[in-house]
């Protein structure tokens, strides 16, 4: 990301509704959110002559912190309480894309924003000591800067930044911005209260489904149940009638009623009148689709995307061998915050309020529903009640920008049903794995195969075949721009969803083989991708050989990763933590550790058991993310983690009956719940390194480490989430 | 119309009166902090007070609280100090759940004012989390138990209602 010189740009400014009026100088479009008389160094940073500082944050806050963490890095350069920066959710602009696009994602968020961010707030406090200077007549190394104030250090006269603003905007941008030495860091690495904290304690945060503007209505879609199907016909004429109705009408998802209030429109859509045309999957099961992928593990085409000495005459050598399957159904994300999104149409404008972790693609669908040009669209992003990666997908702003094309003049807000989210959400993929493994006569790993049976998430992006993923009304351009992108963020393993096959443990032998199987099932990003079941088959079957092995299963890992300093670390810690082999009477413990997001992550789960039931007694984790921008959101996004994987690894699944997702609500879909919270400790490695990942990297352990720990407790194992003992 | 007692305010709704006291809140009278989560009574994002019990808001029809008391999310006061707990230990990541929670946690303390771990996990297992804040929220009860902070619901200051006096 590079910075651009921008004038003070004068005749420009805000008006209502969000939009931005006026011209720039350059030939990209205006920076959204630009004020009048303002310090401008970057398209992040402003400053007002009152001293405020006003931040356009181009990464969406969903739970994970970066409202709060972000800002930090830019106050820390800036010198400036980071606690007192303005930030707003940066609208579309090529200033704010990070690899071609503004999606929030990936726990790129820290490692993508820790240098150009502070590089901005570095950017302008030079050239506010640099405005200073002049004005007091003194070099710049007489000056320096502390609390939005830069000093005369000959005379002690401070002069705020907001009072230098106007004469630093007039400066030339330097290059070669010298950066703080950590040594001198006020701010990053301590454990700072959220900015968010208090308007989400006394219910003033904006989401998405809070929007308010002046006649606004409320419009719901009924959707056809069965992924694929197709509205055959309907008759509206008993939901018409019902009162606050304004207008039913068919779109391209299903039949969208548009009524005075949501629970108006909710009434009349359960009186419509449907008939569905079955599509494609109309046959197609959780059953069907499980006998499909244990199929084509044994006959179907195997890709051998990575490989290792000569594993096929390495079995011949081997002491042992040992051969299981695994089982990783469908996933579904439930954000808090059901889907919804609010547009308004209007002289050929388009205006969307979205929450949502990717604005331009939200744009780039609204554009191709309105038929509106995307640089006459604006897109304001809100606070996300979750994401999970369910908002990377946009498919709520293709179905407003079409309800709301149609009533032109009029603000929709679109409402999904909880029922709705769940049927209709984008799954963790099924996935279906063979695994073989072989020691030596020393118990050592001599050969590892692991075979994977899934359909994988980025070949959807490709325009041709991206009906798995996107559904066809997604524009070309945007899908290309989204594989490229999340291509990138699991660097060398495209297609995604086998991400974290490839194990840290030494081995002398190893084959990784893809066999592709696509039931098309609408399938996505969901917390951690991947690496969500392929640690849970590594880092069970590697427990399996160091059970084979006779050997105790942290022993067995520590001495396959002699070369790897930060697992052997994270796993080293947790366990110390943890006092493995030192559990209670009647407590049994369990290990993983996985890398994933260029992060590392150790987890030590202990159970307890009565009968066929389990109790998760303490979840002991360590985590190694480089340098902890903040401890606290570090230590709280793993427990997070923690929670959220443990819905998949012990509650339930999703299944499939005739095409469509039988579970509809959290009556027959549960969740970790407060009663069930295990008791929680996390420990992070104090690191110089660059931060990494963090939002996802303390899931791929979890189902792991509980599987093992079931294991030593009754000698089951368990190869299926979720996990549930006979 | 229906007439109820709003975070010490007198309010007349005139819609249907099938209308989940949630929408009532959302729609007609434009509060937004208490959440639509599940619309089944199951997740709590929607939990008010009830003549002082925590209540899914998406389960009670408009005609069920004529001559009630009702309190939001709004009608705690700045400094409650449920509120001030849930600050003071940044216990939100999302936040979306976060009003049901503390609107169940204000219900709770109002009949335990020193509640256990299993307590708290008891009176708060309707309202589900997905961000899984559910061990701070723990210890953010404890603070407030332990601070002997807490007051009554009761005591909404009716300066911080959006509603004045013959709204509506």
């Amino acid at each position: 990301m590079s910075f651009s010189r921008r004038k003070f740009l004068i005749g420009t400014g805000v008006v209502g509704g969000g939009l931005v009026i006026g011209f720039s100088l350059s030939n990209k479009p205006l920076i959204p959110g630009t004020r009048k008389n303002t310090f401008q160094p970057n398209a992040f940073l402003q400053i007002t002559p009152e001293n405020q500082v006003i931040f356009q944050l181009n990464r969406y806050e969903m739970g994970q912190g970066v409202f709060s963490s972000i800002p930090v890095l830019l106050g820390e350069e800036l010198d400036y309480e980071p606690s007192g920066i303005i930030s707003e959710f940066a609208g579309v602009h090529p200033d704010f894309a990070v690899g071609g696009m503004q999606l929030t994602g990936g726990s790129t968020s820290i490692y993508t924003a820790w240098k150009p961010i502070r590089e901005a707030g570095a950017t302008a406090r030079a050239m506010l000591i640099k405005a200073g200077a002049r004005q007091w007549r003194i070099n710049e190394d007489d000056c320096t800067t502390a609390n939005g104030q830069v000093k005369n250090n000959i005379t002690g006269e401070l002069l705020s930044y907001g009072k230098l603003s106007a004469a630093a905007s007039k400066l030339s941008v330097p290059g070669n911005i010298k950066l703080k030495e950590p040594v001198d860091y006020q701010w990053v690495g301590k454990e700072l209260p959220r900015h968010d904290a208090q308007i989400k304690a006394d219910g003033t945060a904006v989401f998405g489904i809070d929007v308010q503007l002046p006649g606004l209505k409320t419009a719901v879609v009924v959707r056809p149940p069965q992924f694929g199907a197709s509205v055959k016909s309907y008759d509206a004429s008993r939901a018409k009638a019902s009162n606050g109705v304004i207008r039913i009408f068919s779109i391209h998802s299903g039949i969208a009623v548009v009524a005075e209030s949501y629970w108006q429109a909710r009434k009349a859509a359960g009186l419509l009148s449907i008939e569905w045309q079955d599509g494609p999957l109309a046959s197609v099961s959780t059953d069907s689709i499980v006998a499909e992928q244990k199929q084509a593990l044994k006959h179907g085409e195997k890709n051998a995307f990575e490989e290792a000495g000569e594993i096929d005459s390495a079995w011949d050598q081997a002491a042992i061998t040992i051969e299981a399957e695994y089982h990783s159904p469908y996933a579904h994300h439930s954000p808090m915050e059901p889907q919804n999104c609010t547009a308004l149409i209007k002289n050929g404008r388009c205006e969307i309020w979205a929450p949502t972790q990717g604005p331009d693609m939200v744009r780039s669908i609204a554009a191709h529903f309105s038929d509106i040009e995307q640089e006459n669209i604006t897109v304001n992003t809100t606070f996300m009640g979750g994401g999970f990666g369910r908002r990377g997908y946009m498919d709520f702003a293709g179905e407003v920008a079409a309800i709301a094309k149609l009533m032109p003049g009029t603000p929709v807000k679109l409402i999904w049903t909880r029922e709705d989210d769940m049927q209709h959400d984008f799954y963790r993929p099924s996935s279906y794995h063979g695994t073989k493994g072989a020691l030596d006569a020393d118990g050592n790993l001599l050969a590892w195969q692991h075979d994977i049976v899934t359909a994988s998430i980025v070949k959807g992006f490709a325009p041709e075949i991206m009906s798995t993923v996107l559904p066809s009304w997604v524009p070309s351009e945007t899908a290309r721009g989204l594989g490229k992108t999340v291509g990138g963020w699991v660097a060398g393993s495209i297609p995604i969803n086998r991400e974290g096959m490839n194990i840290a443990y030494l081995t002398p032998n190893m084959r990784l083989n893809s066999i592709h199987h696509d039931p098309g099932i609408p399938i996505g990003f969901w917390r951690s991708v991947g690496h969500s079941h392929t640690a849970f088959v590594a880092e069970s079957f590697v427990d399996e050989l160091a059970h084979s092995a006779k050997a105790d299963p942290v022993e067995f890992r520590l001495r396959h990763l002699k070369d790897k300093p930060r697992h052997t670390a994270v796993l080293k810690l947790a366990t110390e933590k943890a006092g493995w082999n030192q559990s209670a009477e009647g407590v049994y413990q369990g290990v993983a550790v996985h890398e994933s997001f260029r992060s590392y992550a150790a987890m030590v789960i202990e159970v307890s058991i009565n009968g066929s039931q389990y109790t998760i007694e303490r979840v002991v984790a360590a985590v190694d993310c480089g340098r902890a921008i903040n401890p606290d959101i570090v230590r709280s996004q793993v427990e997070s983690a923690i929670i959220y994987g443990l819905g998949p690894a012990t509650k339930a699944a999703i299944t499939i009956e005739n095409g469509a997702v039988v579970q509809s609500n959290f009556h027959d879909l549960p969740v970790v719940r407060i009663n069930e919270c295990p008791n929680m400790e996390v420990y992070v490695v104090d690191s110089e390194e660059a931060p990494t990942g963090i939002g996802e990297i303390g899931l791929p352990p979890v189902a792991p480490a509980l599987a093992n720990a079931l294991f030593s407790a009754t000698g089951q194992r368990l190869r299926q989430m979720p996990l549930r003992l006979s | 119309m229906v007439s109820f007692n709003l975070n010490g305010k007198q309010v007349s709704v005139d819609a249907e009166i099938d209308t989940p006291l949630l929408w009532i809140l959302r729609d007609h009278l434009n509060m937004n902090g208490t959440k639509f989560g599940c619309g089944a009574g199951l997740c709590g994002a929607c939990t008010i007070l009830l003549d002082d019990q925590a209540t899914r808001s998406c389960v009670i029809p408009l005609a069920a609280i004529e001559g009630k008391s009702i309190t939001t999310i709004e009608g705690l006061g700045d400094d409650h100090p449920v509120k001030q707990a849930w600050t003071e230990l940044s216990v939100a990541q999302c936040g979306y759940c976060q009003p049901g929670q503390i609107m169940s946690t204000v219900s709770l303390l109002n009949q335990n004012s020193a509640p256990s771990d299993d307590e708290i996990k008891s009176a708060l297992a309707g309202n589900i989390c997905r961000c899984g804040t559910y061990q701070r929220i723990i210890a953010a009860v404890h603070k407030v138990a332990e601070g002997q902070l807490f007051y009554n619901a009761d005591t909404v200051s009716p300066e911080q209602s959006m509603l004045k006096d013959g709204d509506l």
